[in-house]
C-alpha cells in the first residue's frame, strides 16, 4: 500500500514543481536564455579552453598602418584591430608557441584607406602573402600544418577574397596561402567561393561608447513599425538600378514608399539610433555586401532585425539561434514584406523581443574595450575552442606540401 | 508606371549612348549598332539590308520603348543554347513571370540577349557576372554546391498595387499596442495598484460638465481603478445615471447635509465627504492608493503613474488656475507681477531631494476680490492646501496594517468633535514625513479649477428635455413680426388689428390672403 502512496505524493511533487517553474517563466518580464546549435555557448568563458600564440610581426604589418591613418580603429572592419590588442592582453595568450592550439598573425588588411576612409583591398593579397612567407621563415609552425591550425581576421567586404566587387571576389577566390587556416570574416554566404567551411563568421565592429550614449529609457514606447535608413539606389556605382543590393532595396523603396508603417528614407538623421530604439522591425537589407553594421545595431537597440538576403550566414551561427531572433525574408519576397510582418504571429514577436532584451545577446554582438566578458572576443574565442582538437590531417609529414606558393594572379606574389 | 519608366530610360539611354562609343542614332540605336557592329564590312546588298533591319529597330523602339525592342528581338532570334545555361533561365522565367513591370523584364533580357550575340563591341558588364556565374556553374568548384543565389544585375520587383493594405495597417497597428502593452509590463510599475479615486459632488448646472471631464480622465487611466463618488444631499438618479455610463466601478455613496452657496461653507463640507469616503474606504477594507479627484480639476495621466510609488502619503504639485470669470483681470502693479509667485501647491524639497516645506497658492494679489457665493463672477481661491494635491495609501487608514508607520493617527480621532479639516496632514503625527512626488514636485500633474454657475441656474434634470421646448423665438418664415418678449402684448395687439385689416380686405383679393394664412399656418405647425 505504500508503494501507490508514494507514486501519488511523487506525482504531487512533480505537479507542484511544475507549477512552480511555469509561473516562474511567465512572471511579467523576462528575457530567455539564448541556445544555438552548438548549444548555451554564449556564455562560456574561454579561460583554459585554448592556448594562443601571437605572432611577433614587424610593426609595418600592423601598427604602422594605424599610425599612417588613425580612421581604421573606427571603421566598420576594425575588429581586426581591436582582436589583435584584446589577444595581447588576454589570460589564453600564451607566451610558449609549443602549447598553442592556435596561431594568431597580426596583420591589418584592411587599413589602406582612401581618401574617404573605404579600404583598397589590391595590396592586401601582397601583404597577406608577405606576412605568412614572414611567419613561415621565422617560425616552424606554419609549416608543420600549412596554416591548418592558424587563424587570420579578414573582415573586409568578401573576406580573404580581397575585393569589394563580387564577381571579381568570386573570380579570386580565397586567397590561394589562406586556403587551410581558419577565417574569422564578417561576409558569410551559403555555397559562396569566399566562405570557407569551418570560418568563423563575427559581426563587423559598431562603436559600443557611441551606441551607449545614444540609449533612450526603456520604457520608451515602440511606435515605428518598421525603420530604415540608408541607400536604395547607388547611383554613383549602379546608375541603372538592378544591380546594387540586386535590386532588393530598391524594391524596398518602390513598395513601400508609401506605407505608413514603413519609416524608410535615404536620410541621415541625428537620432538614428533613438529612432531605431522605438522601433519594432529594422530593415537589414543587404548592399553591395550581404553583411551590415545594422544587425548589430539593430540587436543592441532591440529592434527585431529583418534581414533580406537570401543565403546569408550571420555571426556566430553556432551559438545564436537567429532563426528565432531575426525574420528572415527572401529577395523574391520583398513585395509582400508588409503581409509578412504583419502576419507574424504576436507571441513569436514578443519571444523574438525577449531573446534580443537577453543582455548577453547584446553584449555577444559589441567589441568594447576593454573587452567584456561574453562579448565578440569571447564569442571568437569559443568558435576557435570548439573547433579543438585539431584531427590528425591537420599536421603534415615533413617535407610534405600542400599549398602551391605560385597560385593566383600574378600580381599578389609581387613582395610588399 | 510610365512616369516611373521614363526618367529610367532616359537614364539607360543617356548611359547606353555613352557606352555605345560613336554607335547607333539619337532613338535608341544602341542595340542595333551592337548588332551590326561587327557586320560592317559586308556587301553593299547586306548592307542594305542590314540597315533596312537598323530601320526597322529604329521604329520599333520608337513604339515599344528602347527596351522593349530588345525583348523583341530576343524573342526573334533565340536560341536553344540559351536555355541550358542555368543563369539565364532563370532570366527567361523571371521574364515570363513578371510581365506587369515592364522595368524588370526589360533589364533581365538585356543579359541574356547580349550573351546570343558574342561578337557585341560593347557589353554591358553585367555579362562578365553572367559569364561568371556561367563559368563556374559549367566548371563546377571543387566538389561544393553553387549557390543558388545569382550574381549580377536583377530586376526590382514592384508589386501592381504599392499601397498599404488596410487590414495589413490595422494589423499592425495592433501589433504596436501589444508590443507596447508588454514594454509598460516590462519597464513601467512592477505591480500596479487600485487607484481609489475620492470625488466629492453634488447636482448642480455645470456638475454633468464636470463629471464627464473627470469620467473620461479615468476611464484612460490604465491600473484598475475604483471611482468613489460621495453626493451632498443624497444620491441623485441624475448622477446614478452619468456614473452608470461611465463603465468603471464605481462607489456611489449619499452624505445627507446638502451642499451650502457658500464657498467657504462649501470647502468645508467637501472635507467632511472626503473625511466620509475614507471611513467608507476603512469599514470596506479597500485597498490601493487614494487620488482626491475633485469634480472640476484636471488630471494628468502622469499623475496616476506617478501615484503608484507612494509608501503611505504623498504629495504631488497641483497648478492652481484662479478663474476671475470676469472680463477684466485684476490689475496687478509691476511689483506684485514680478513677487509673483508660481500658482502652484506643492512640496518643496531641499537639494537632496527632502521635503522641507510647501509651496502654497499666493493669494495677496486676489485679497477683497475673491468670490464668497457660488457661482459668483470673481476669482475662487484654494485655502492652504488643498486636498486634491495629496495621495494616501489607504493601509494607511485600516485598523490593522502591517508596516503601518505609527505617525499615522487613526481616523476616528479626526474630525469627531466637528472640528475643521482642512488639509489630509491632519491624519498624521508628524507631517515631514510626506514623500514628494513628481520629481520632488517639479512636474505639475494636476490642475485646481472652481468653475460653477449660479446656485438657481436652471438646467434641464438629466440633460433630457421633457417636455419639449416651446417656442420663444419665431423662425424667419414665419409671417409674425420679430418681437421681443417685451413686446408681446403689442403683439397681440397688432395681430387683432391685422385680423381685423385681413376680414376687411378678404373681399379684395381672398385667394392670395388665404393662401398666406394657411402658409403661415402651415409653418407655423412645422415650427
Amino acid at each position: 500500500m505504500a508503494m501507490p502512496l508514494a507514486l501519488l505524493r511523487l506525482r504531487l511533487l512533480a505537479l507542484a514543481l511544475l507549477l512552480v517553474a511555469s509561473s516562474g517563466v511567465a512572471s511579467g518580464q523576462d528575457t530567455e536564455r539564448i541556445e544555438g546549435s552548438a548549444g548555451d555557448v554564449l556564455e562560456d568563458d574561454p579561460v583554459g579552453r585554448l592556448k594562443v600564440y601571437v605572432y611577433e610581426l614587424p610593426t609595418k604589418y600592423n601598427k604602422k598602418m594605424v599610425a599612417k591613418d588613425s580612421r581604421c580603429l573606427s571603421h566598420m572592419f576594425a575588429a581586426e584591430i581591436f582582436m589583435h590588442r584584446f589577444l595581447l592582453s588576454s589570460a589564453i595568450r600564451t607566451l610558449n608557441p609549443e602549447e598553442a592550439d592556435w596561431f594568431y598573425t597580426p596583420v591589418y588588411t584592411t587599413c589602406d584607406l582612401t581618401p574617404w576612409g573605404h579600404p583598397l583591398p589590391f595590396k592586401s593579397p601582397r601583404i597577406m602573402r608577405s606576412a605568412i612567407q614572414f611567419i613561415s621563415s621565422h617560425w616552424p609552425y606554419w609549416n608543420r600544418t600549412e596554416g591548418a591550425d592558424h587563424f587570420f581576421v579578414v573582415p573586409h567586404d568578401f573576406g580573404a577574397c580581397f575585393h569589394y566587387q563580387e564577381e571579381k571576389a568570386i573570380e579570386r577566390g580565397i586567397l590561394p596561402l589562406l586556403r587551410r587556416a581558419t577565417l574569422v570574416q564578417t561576409f558569410g554566404q551559403k555555397d559562396h567561393v569566399c566562405l570557407k567551411e569551418g570560418s568563423i563568421t563575427i559581426p563587423p565592429y559598431a562603436p559600443p561608447q557611441k551606441m551607449k550614449t545614444h540609449l533612450v529609457p526603456p520604457e520608451t514606447p515602440r511606435s515605428i513599425f518598421v525603420y530604415f535608413r540608408g541607400l536604395f539606389y547607388d547611383t554613383a556605382n549602379d546608375p541603372e538600378g538592378g544591380y546594387y543590393a540586386r535590386g532588393a532595396r530598391a524594391s524596398v523603396w518602390e513598395n513601400f514608399k508609401n506605407n505608413p508603417l514603413f519609416d524608410i528614407s535615404t536620410d541621415h538623421p541625428p537620432t538614428y539610433y533613438e529612432d531605431m530604439q522605438r522601433s519594432i522591425f529594422c530593415l537589414c537589407p543587404l548592399g553591395w555586401a550581404p553583411w551590415s553594421p545594422r544587425l548589430v545595431e539593430a540587436v543592441v537597440f532591440g529592434c527585431i532585425p529583418v534581414i533580406i538576403a537570401d543565403d546569408i550566414v550571420l555571426p556566430f551561427a553556432d551559438a545564436i539561434p537567429w532563426d528565432e531572433i531575426g525574420v528572415f525574408v527572401a529577395e523574391d519576397d520583398v513585395p509582400k514584406l508588409d503581409t509578412i510582418l504583419t502576419s507574424i504571429p504576436m507571441e513569436v514577436i514578443l519571444r523574438k523581443q525577449r531573446l534580443l532584451a537577453n543582455p548577453s545577446m547584446k553584449q555577444a554582438m559589441l567589441f568594447p574595450q576593454p573587452a567584456q566578458p561574453g562579448d565578440a572576443f569571447h564569442q571568437i574565442l569559443n568558435g576557435l575552442a570548439r573547433k579543438l582538437p585539431h584531427d590528425k590531417g591537420v599536421y603534415l609529414n615533413s617535407g610534405q606540401k600542400v599549398l602551391n606558393w605560385t597560385q593566383g594572379p600574378v600580381g599578389d606574389l609581387k613582395p610588399w | 508606371m510610365m512616369k516611373s519608366l521614363l526618367p529610367q530610360s532616359q537614364l539607360r539611354r543617356a548611359a547606353a549612348a555613352g557606352r555605345s562609343s560613336g554607335g547607333g542614332a539619337a532613338s535608341g540605336g544602341a542595340d542595333g549598332a551592337g548588332s551590326d557592329g561587327g557586320a560592317g564590312g559586308r556587301a553593299p546588298a547586306a548592307s542594305t539590308f542590314w540597315f533596312l533591319l537598323h530601320a526597322l529597330c529604329c521604329l520599333v523602339s520608337l513604339f515599344l520603348g528602347f527596351r522593349f525592342s530588345r525583348l523583341l528581338f530576343f524573342l526573334l532570334f533565340s536560341t536553344s543554347e540559351l536555355y541550358s545555361t542555368s543563369s539565364s533561365s532563370s532570366a527567361v522565367l523571371r521574364a515570363t513571370t513578371t510581365t506587369t513591370t515592364t522595368t524588370t523584364t526589360t533589364t533581365t533580357t538585356t543579359n541574356t540577349f547580349t550573351l546570343s550575340f558574342a561578337a557585341t563591341s560593347n557589353p554591358p558588364p553585367s555579362t562578365l557576372a553572367n559569364h561568371t556565374a556561367l563559368d563556374s556553374a559549367a566548371a563546377g568548384t571543387s566538389g561544393h554546391t553553387q549557390s543558388h543565389v545569382v550574381v549580377g544585375r536583377h530586376g526590382i520587383r514592384i508589386r501592381p498595387w504599392p499601397h498599404p493594405d488596410p487590414v495589413e495597417v490595422m494589423r499592425a497597428h495592433r501589433i504596436m499596442e501589444r508590443v507596447q502593452e508588454e514594454q509598460r509590463r516590462w519597464y513601467g510599475v512592477k505591480e500596479p495598484r487600485q487607484v481609489l479615486v475620492v470625488t466629492p459632488t453634488y447636482s448642480r448646472a455645470f456638475q454633468a460638465l464636470h463629471l464627464t471631464g473627470l469620467l473620461h480622465s479615468l476611464r484612460n487611466v490604465p491600473y484598475p481603478l475604483t471611482w468613489i463618488v460621495v453626493e451632498a444631499g443624497g444620491t441623485t438618479n441624475a448622477t446614478a445615471s452619468l456614473l452608470a455610463r461611465s463603465g468603471l466601478t464605481i462607489v456611489h455613496i449619499p452624505f445627507p447635509d446638502r451642499m451650502p452657496h457658500d464657498w467657504a461653507d462649501r470647502h468645508a463640507t467637501e472635507n467632511r465627504m472626503r473625511l466620509h469616503s475614507l471611513r467608507v474606504i476603512r469599514e470596506r477594507k479597500m485597498d490601493g492608493v487614494i487620488v482626491f479627484a475633485d469634480d472640476s480639476n484636471v488630471h494628468s495621466m502622469e499623475l496616476f503613474d506617478e501615484v503608484q510609488k507612494v509608501q503611505w502619503m504623498g504629495a504631488v504639485s497641483v497648478g492652481i488656475l484662479a478663474h476671475t470669470g470676469a472680463a477684466d483681470q485684476p490689475r496687478l502693479s509691476e511689483e506684485d507681477k514680478q513677487n509673483m509667485p508660481l500658482p502652484v501647491q506643492g512640496p518643496a524639497c531641499n537639494s537632496s531631494g527632502q521635503l522641507a516645506g510647501w509651496h502654497t497658492f499666493n493669494s495677496l494679489p486676489f485679497t477683497g476680490k475673491t468670490a464668497t457665493v457660488v457661482g459668483e463672477a470673481a476669482p475662487v481661491l484654494p485655502r492652504g492646501l488643498e486636498w486634491a494635491g495629496f495621495v494616501l495609501n489607504s493601509r494607511m487608514l485600516w485598523k490593522e496594517a502591517e508596516g503601518k508607520p505609527d505617525w499615522v493617527k487613526d481616523l476616528d480621532a479626526v474630525g469627531e468633535n466637528g472640528e475643521e479639516v482642512e488639509n489630509p496632514l491632519i491624519l498624521l503625527n508628524d507631517p515631514s514625513s510626506v514623500e514628494p512626488l513628481g520629481n520632488c514636485g517639479k512636474k505639475v500633474l494636476l490642475w485646481w479649477l472652481r468653475v460653477e454657475a449660479r446656485a438657481d441656474s436652471k438646467f434641464p434634470q438629466g440633460w433630457v428635455i421633457e417636455p419639449p421646448l416651446e417656442v420663444v423665438v419665431p423662425a424667419k418664415r414665419t409671417p409674425w413680426p420679430e418681437t421681443t418678449a417685451e413686446h408681446s402684448s403689442e403683439l397681440l395687439n397688432t395681430k387683432q388689428d391685422q385680423e381685423d385689416r385681413r376680414l376687411s380686405r378678404t373681399n379684395r383679393s381672398s385667394r392670395s390672403r388665404s393662401t398666406t394664412k394657411r402658409k403661415g399656418g402651415v409653418q407655423g405647425q412645422e415650427n
